[in-house]
């Protein structure tokens, strides 16, 4: 599975309230969640987010409440993956969950700026800045995962297993 | 080949064996879990039965190991939050499900459970809500997931985790006079980071456990996911026994570390040193002692939540109001978090004291702490807050300020106007 896009930079442990604002949770709608993705961090992310984007951020991205409407605004942005340090384990869990492509690679987190236009292949981990044509290698998801992730989603994933 | 001797367990460790049906696991081990309970709350139910309904299930696996709490949103906020907790509550019909608590039954979700005896020693619990970690303080390994994972925990009672690492904190000593369980877990969070038990259990031992009475245990519990932890446990001890005497329906299963159990770190901790403890905005760990909290006026205090909503937190906020009054231009706002909890505060005066002192009471619910309702921050506004979360914007506006402490300090501010301790007063 490969992705393309402009990126938008993050720092420190962007916890879930920033990502999806408690205030907006009475209503579990894509198109609702998307409307206030990253409000609190980044006004403006949902007028210049484009499909096929990533978001990349440091340390212990999707902090906080274990909201799984967080990689749901994500993933309805259209954001096409999330590169970070480290996530918190809740977000790293309901991001495969709900089939939100994830990695982790801290080289690449260290060199991407925000704008740069970035492609990744997920199924071998590997990152590529055509900004300014340094390629990185993160540990790509087993096959198992990349499965659920590629297939949308557990529910979808066991649905199509016949389970 | 050698065979070599199986490394010892942590009681985390042995809580998800048992539930495995394995005699022994070992920490980056992936494994599928019989569960006891699964919760999920007015927020994140809908998301989980949503998802249940597209797999074309007819049944949940198990009704009576289900548990819907109306708490975040409820009473009903607004329509869309009605529709929210109607979803619930139609589902819960359909499915025969006995655990749902709606208005008039309900509490803050991670204070009913304990109460009501659903949740108890030895137990494996997931629940739809970050703070589900709570239940550790009476010795169960819980920890909290998404609506996928809850969903899937509906269908199927079992859920796959990945056995945890630990790290060991042993307690010793007491806590001074006006010191708690909140400032222990702040310390704590304030020297290892937002993440620094990420992924990891934080087990509680020590000659001081015995002097956490189990509201501060659950209060230090509820807050190891702001260091980032997937649960965080206490041994079962007399104080833990006589809370689940009378309550909880399963046998208790008290599970302890081998001596030879592997930890990444252990820290000792001396009760008796820690000083009354806020995190400053807008991160957990910001955490501060009194010496660096300057002159900071405040306009509002919020005394509750699934953190401080018991009701030794309510006797701690009615000890220092007895008497006194808020501070003009300062909203006070007490929410016990059950109505076991509500009924308590009237049949012990502590109602009283709240009411004379100038502060309101509030119906259960989850509301301020997440910024959702009953006592939004205004632009520029600052608010000192018994809950566990000061990120931006988490209790209103981007530009509100939240300072998270004990009820000790939350009280005292009420009344001075200015973030101090009961001593300033």
């Amino acid at each position: 599975m490969e992705v393309k896009g402009k990126v938008f930079k993050y720092g420190n442990d962007v916890d879930t309230d920033v990502i999806i604002p408690a205030r907006y949770l009475n209503d579990s709608s894509e198109e609702a969640l998307k409307a206030h993705c990253m409000e609190d961090i980044d006004p403006d992310f949902v007028k210049n987010v484009k499909s096929g984007d990533l978001i990349v951020a440091e340390d212990n991205f999707g902090c906080g409440s274990s909201r799984e409407h967080a990689p749901l605004a994500i993933k309805a942005s259209g954001v096409s993956l999330v590169i970070a340090n480290s996530f918190a384990r809740i977000f790293y869990r309901n991001s495969i969950n709900i089939g939100l492509p994830i990695l982790e690679c801290p080289e690449a987190v260290k060199e991407i700026k925000a704008g740069d236009i970035v492609e990744a292949d997920l199924s071998l981990g590997e990152i590529k800045n055509l900004t300014t044509g340094k390629t990185f290698k993160a540990q790509p998801f087993p096959e198992f995962i990349q499965e659920i992730i590629s297939d949308g989603g557990l529910l979808k994933h066991l649905a199509k297993k016949g389970n | 080949m050698t065979s070599c001797k199986k490394v010892g367990m942590t009681a985390s460790q042995k809580i998800l064996a048992a539930h495995a049906g394995l005699d022994h696991v070992v920490a980056g081990q992936l494994i599928s879990a019989k569960l006891d309970l699964v919760l999920a709350n007015d927020i994140t139910g809908p998301v989980a039965i949503k998802e249940f309904k597209k797999t074309g299930a007819k049944n949940v696996a198990d009704n009576k190991s289900i548990a819907l709490v109306m708490d975040h949103f409820a009473p009903n906020k607004d329509i869309k939050s009605a529709e929210q907790c109607k979803t619930c509550r139609v589902f819960a019909k359909e499915q025969g499900i006995e655990n749902f608590y709606d208005v008039g039954k309900m509490g803050i979700e991670h204070a009913l459970l304990p109460e009501l005896g659903l949740v108890g020693a030895g137990d494996l619990i997931i629940g739809a809500d970050s703070h589900t970690c709570t239940y550790g303080a009476l010795g169960a390994f819980s920890t909290g997931v998404g609506s996928t994972d809850m969903c899937a925990g509906m269908l199927t009672q079992t859920c796959w985790f990945k056995v945890p690492s630990a790290i060991k904190f042993v307690l010793h000593g007491n806590f001074k006079k006006g010191v708690c369980g909140k400032d222990l877990i702040l310390h704590i969070i304030g020297m290892l980071g937002v993440d620094g038990c990420l992924y990891k259990s934080m087990e509680f031992v020590g000659d001081g456990v015995k002097n956490l009475n189990i509201d501060d245990r659950f209060t230090v519990c509820n807050m190891a996911i702001e260091a980032g932890a997937k649960n965080g446990i206490f041994p079962v001890d007399e104080v833990a026994l006589e809370y689940m005497k009378g309550r909880f329906k399963r046998p208790v299963k008290a599970y302890e570390a081998d001596e030879d159990a592997v930890y990444d770190a252990v820290y000792e901790i001396d009760l008796g040193a820690l000083q009354p403890t806020v995190s400053f905005p807008h991160l957990p760990e910001n955490a501060k002692t009194p010496d660096k909290w300057g002159e900071l006026a405040i306009d509002q205090v919020v005394i509750g939540s699934c953190t401080n909503g018991r009701i030794t937190d309510m006797r701690i906020a009615a000890e220092v109001l007895k008497g006194r009054k808020v501070a003009d231009g300062v909203r006070a706002i007490i929410i016990p978090a059950t109505q076991s909890v509500y009924r308590q505060c009237i049949d012990e005066g502590l109602a009283q004291i709240f009411l004379d002192a100038g502060a309101i009471i509030s119906t259960p619910t989850c509301g301020p702490c997440l910024g959702g309702y009953m006592g939004i921050l205004a632009d520029g506004e600052r608010c000192v807050s018994t809950t566990n979360r000061n990120f931006v914007g988490r209790m209103g506006h981007i530009n509100s300020e939240i300072y998270l402490a004990s009820p000790y300090v939350a009280a005292a501010s009420a009344v001075a106007g200015k973030l101090c301790t009961p001593d300033e007063l």
